[in-house]
């Protein structure tokens, strides 16, 4: 097997060394009733050839693009991934290194996060960004269980415009910390509706998420003001970081914690991950936050340098009092998304994040014009839910084996929003897939 | 005559991205704007964020420059104990990158991931085989998250039955990740000191273990690389007075297809797929931590769960008893795919067999150090084994300092300073995967160093010298943070 270099002879000479008669007897000082087993039963062992011809066989069962048109967002993106993002991450350098606790040999892992920190900071506005959680999910019940330890209250009201999964990942989370979990209901312009917030009190934190699951522009600005009256932490949550390419960021409408999911930049969708946690809040909360921290020092001559630092907050220093359990987070997927930003560029990411923009308003105006309703009336960023009438279901379907996933039905999440579709539209989809699609809506 | 691997070398300077770059300039192909532009209302806009603007041969040269700085897997022996360091398969890499698995979404229709979720599904098979245990959830995003997702099982069981249990042991062996998991939970850790012989004792575990304590969490092999030979008394112990044992399965790696861990007591335990399975460690993750377990946890694991109902795949939400969900979708699919493709391509035999090779190179390597290193357990080890500085610091070198020499001889040092439980600790695993003639060069060079500290302290103390930079200060960096 080309993984295992070891010779009949190598064996032979090491098995002398040790001490020992054969491979089994390594094992001998095992107690009886702890040994051994049967001969695994799993699969024989293949080629690489005959794993490549099975593999394509499983990956050939799948809808994906180019042969699919999918128009699903919901909490994962498509988009364009430059070759040079793909090349770059296939250097093994990166790749098969560990976590860099030898900072001396790892300095291209440390510099590269280092800088990953700073563009996730200028991209939401905030002072301080972590190395990276696992995705936006357990990244929003960080920043929840963040603002219960800053505070030491025992409430967090969350708006049920966030995504029905996060939340779900929040209540897992909360659980057994005993907390309550308020969810604030919607308005019928597709904002979450804060009126609620005057009247709870003991309020540790309020998490909302912009660009929302309906794909509306939350009011960041007003949603803040009434948090920090009420002595709350405002925690805002996003699912797709395109849209800071040109809305206005958390961090200038106030956000105390930002925290989201970065697949969009530069991470394929992968059924769903690996995905990126990103996670930033301000300078004075940072020895509260989860999560691995590049900071800059000096080496022995003076010269720059990156370590890992404030580890006094993580769990191989502090163990049961650490402020999370994480040990491995997602870091070449940060490593992806600094990557991607690079290739972007400042003027790169305002143009491609108007054109999803663009292209989202261009399919909404061809479903009104073809007689649909779009649910909601508030400003929306690349996605937006529609309604059709009883029994598209069907239509649906005939849609998908012509190899068109027209939006994401989200009756299950909202039962009362049934026959309603999320659609998404990113750079990927050209004008005539647009146009295609509400064809075939409408046929 | 064959010189170390550590030599002196062209290494290129290469400043921050936000030192680079012009205005105007970008690393992007842009789609085209092939639709009306519809403005946003301005009091949604803003500048958008301050990012250098770089040219493709910008990006590509610094982050070249910047790969060039690290040591990874494919550039030499990373010995580093409990991490697993084996080498990467390529083809793992090119199945997880097919367009079919890379560019699915997770919302898809059943009927258009079938063979995502068939491979899924197949997994989750192969690790119940693996480990011996009944039932599979690959939720998990890595160990961490896994051994959180135990604590959670354990506590949904206790609750099941309505106990409320608040205490879980915890060896001093244990990776901080443990308690820390334990704590998230709402659990109090109580600890459990190792014996002499390095693992733990049953009459210490029966002192402590009481009707309010939820379970235990070992760790076997442990941490000293020895396996945890009274373990099945242990479990004993534990299950008598209703608690529940759960086992890190970091160290997975040295008892493939020669342990059964649900016939020695265990009821969950997590694997770690970056580990064991082969899937690149990424300079700290993506990774993935399976959690497994015995029929009596099973309706508690994360919603969804693959199910096969008449040859067709498909996502369930129906048990109403699972703690929930912990991932926003599936877990890391793009790790599974990879991990699925090594075990194919190893096979029963051959995942036995690096086991047993990976314990054969710790054994090895104890045998040649234990003169001129003080081993901290003179007994067979199991895939790795721990020495400390005792003897080199006669001579006022540390650990951390022959750590350090390491480097300059082309090696990344193993893990140092862990366990807690061995003063200096320098816990070396080499994995499988290294050669023997590899070996012996890493033997040769930890044998260079402990002359050097003994006839040349100075070049020790000074080390690393041929790295990109010196060695750094991480306690300034920690007392005046420059993030």
């Amino acid at each position: 097997m080309r993984y295992l270099p070891h010779t009949e002879e190598d064996i032979a000479e090491m098995l002398r060394v040790v001490g020992v008669d054969s491979l089994d007897d390594l094992f001998s000082s095992i107690p009886k009733n702890c040994c051994c087993r049967m001969r695994l039963n799993l699969p024989e062992a293949i080629s690489e050839w005959e794993l490549n011809s099975h593999m394509i066989d499983l990956a050939g069962n799948m809808g994906a693009f180019p042969e699919y048109k999918t128009y699903l967002g919901a909490g994962s993106y498509e988009h364009f991934i430059p070759a040079s993002v793909s090349y770059l991450l296939g250097r093994s350098e990166f790749a098969t290194a560990y976590t860099p606790y030898q900072p001396e040999m790892s300095q291209g892992t440390l510099q590269a996060i280092y800088e990953y920190q700073t563009l996730v900071t200028r991209l939401l506005g905030m002072e301080v960004a972590n190395a990276s959680l696992y995705d936006g999910a357990s990244a929003l019940a960080e920043a929840l269980l963040m603002s219960i330890r800053i505070t030491r209250r025992k409430k967090v009201a969350i708006s049920r415009c966030v995504h029905p999964n996060y939340r779900q990942v929040v209540r897992t989370y909360l659980g057994p910390a005993e907390v309550e979990v308020i969810e604030l209901p919607y308005l019928e312009n597709g904002h979450t509706d804060i009126k609620k917030l005057d009247e709870i009190e003991d309020l540790a934190g309020v998490a909302v998420q912009s660009p929302n699951f309906f794909g509306s522009i939350e009011d960041l600005q007003t949603i803040s003001e009434m948090t920090h009256k009420q002595g709350a932490l405002f925690i805002t949550a996003f699912t797709e970081p395109m849209a800071y390419g040109v809305l206005k960021n958390p961090g200038t409408l106030g956000a105390d914690i930002v925290c989201g999911e970065g697949q969009s930049f530069g991470i394929p969708q992968s059924f769903g991950g690996p995905g990126l946690g990103m996670f930033a809040c301000k300078m004075k909360y940072v020895r509260n936050m989860p999560g691995r921290l590049v900071g800059k020092t000096k080496d022995a001559d003076g010269k720059n340098g990156f370590v890992l630092t404030l580890a006094t907050r993580e769990q191989h220093i502090r163990r049961g009092k650490a402020t999370s359990n994480i040990c491995s987070n997602n870091s070449l997927c940060a490593l992806a998304a600094a990557m991607y930003m690079a290739s972007v560029g400042s003027t790169g990411l305002k143009y491609l994040s108007r054109l999803n923009h663009d292209k989202s308003e261009y399919l909404k105006k061809k479903l009104v014009n073809a007689g649909f309703a779009i649910s909601f009336g508030s400003p929306t960023f690349n996605e937006f839910v529609a309604e059709f009438p009883k029994g598209f279901e069907n239509r649906y379907q005939e849609l998908l084996e012509k190899k068109i996933v027209a939006g994401y039905p989200i009756a299950a999440d909202y039962p009362e929003l049934p026959n309603h579709y999320l659609f998404c539209v990113t750079e990927t989809k050209s004008r005539e897939m647009i146009d295609t699609l509400v064809k075939e809506i409408q046929r | 005559m064959k010189d170390f691997q550590g030599t002196s070398g062209l290494i290129l300077n290469e400043p921050l991205l936000w030192e680079k770059g012009k205005p105007g300039r970008h690393g992007f192909s842009f789609p085209r704007q092939d639709i009306e532009i519809n403005e946003l209302n301005e009091n949604l806009t803003g500048e958008g964020p301050d990012f250098p603007d770089l040219s493709e041969v910008d990006v590509v040269r610094h982050y070249t420059r910047l790969s060039q700085w690290n040591f990874g897997v494919d550039t030499g022996m990373y010995p580093l104990g409990s991490c697993t360091m084996k080498y990467n398969p390529k083809t793992n890499e090119e199945q997880a990158s097919l367009p079919g698995f890379a560019k699915a979404h997770p919302l898809l229709p059943s009927s258009l991931s079938q063979g995502v979720l068939k491979l899924m599904f197949d997994l989750k098979s192969f690790l119940s085989e693996i480990t011996g245990m009944a039932a599979v959830t690959l939720q998990p995003a890595a160990g961490a998250h896994g051994e959180f997702t135990g604590m959670l099982l354990i506590r949904a069981f206790h609750k099941s039955k309505g106990m409320k249990r608040t205490k879980i042991i915890i060896p001093d062996t244990a990776h901080g990740t443990n308690p820390a998991s334990a704590s998230l939970c709402g659990f109090r850790s109580i600890p459990l000191k190792s014996n002499k012989d390095g693992i733990l004792s049953p009459k210490a575990v029966s002192e402590i273990m009481d009707e309010e304590t939820a379970g235990i969490m070992v760790t076997n092999p442990n941490t000293l690389g020895l396996f945890e030979d009274n373990i099945r008394e242990i479990a004993d112990i534990v299950h008598k007075k209703g608690g529940l044992v759960y086992c890190d399965g970091a160290n997975m790696n040295a008892v493939m297809g020669i342990i059964d861990m649900s016939a020695i007591g265990i009821d969950v335990l997590h694997l770690n797929l970056h580990k064991t399975f082969s899937t690149p460690h990424g300079g700290g993750g993506p990774g993935s931590g399976p959690v497994c377990v015995g029929k009596h946890l099973e309706p508690f694991l994360p919603i969804p769960r693959v199910v096969k109902t008449n040859g067709k795949y498909r996502l369930s939400e129906d048990f109403p008893d699972s703690i929930g969900k912990i991932h926003a979708f599936y877990g890391n699919v793009g790790v599974m795919i990879r991990a699925y493709s090594y075990i194919l391509s190893m096979g029963p035999d051959n995942l036995k067999k690096a086991s047993q090779l990976a314990v054969l190179n710790a054994n090895y390597i104890k045998e040649k150090l234990k003169k001129i290193f003080h081993l901290a357990y003179d007994k067979p080890c199991m895939h790795e084994c721990v020495f400390s500085d005792k003897f080199q610091k006669n001579n006022k070198i540390t650990t951390l300092d022959m750590a350090k020499r390491l480097m300059d001889y082309g090696f990344h040092p193993p893990t140092i300073y862990f366990p807690m439980v061995v003063n200096g600790a320098m816990m070396i695993e080499p994995t499988e995967t290294e050669s023997k003639e590899d070996i012996d060069f890493f033997i040769e060079a930890l044998a260079a160093i402990a002359d050097e500290a003994q006839n040349n302290p100075d070049r020790v103390r000074n080390a690393p010298q041929k790295c990109k930079v010196r060695r750094l200060d991480e306690t300034a960096a920690a007392r005046r943070p420059c993030l």
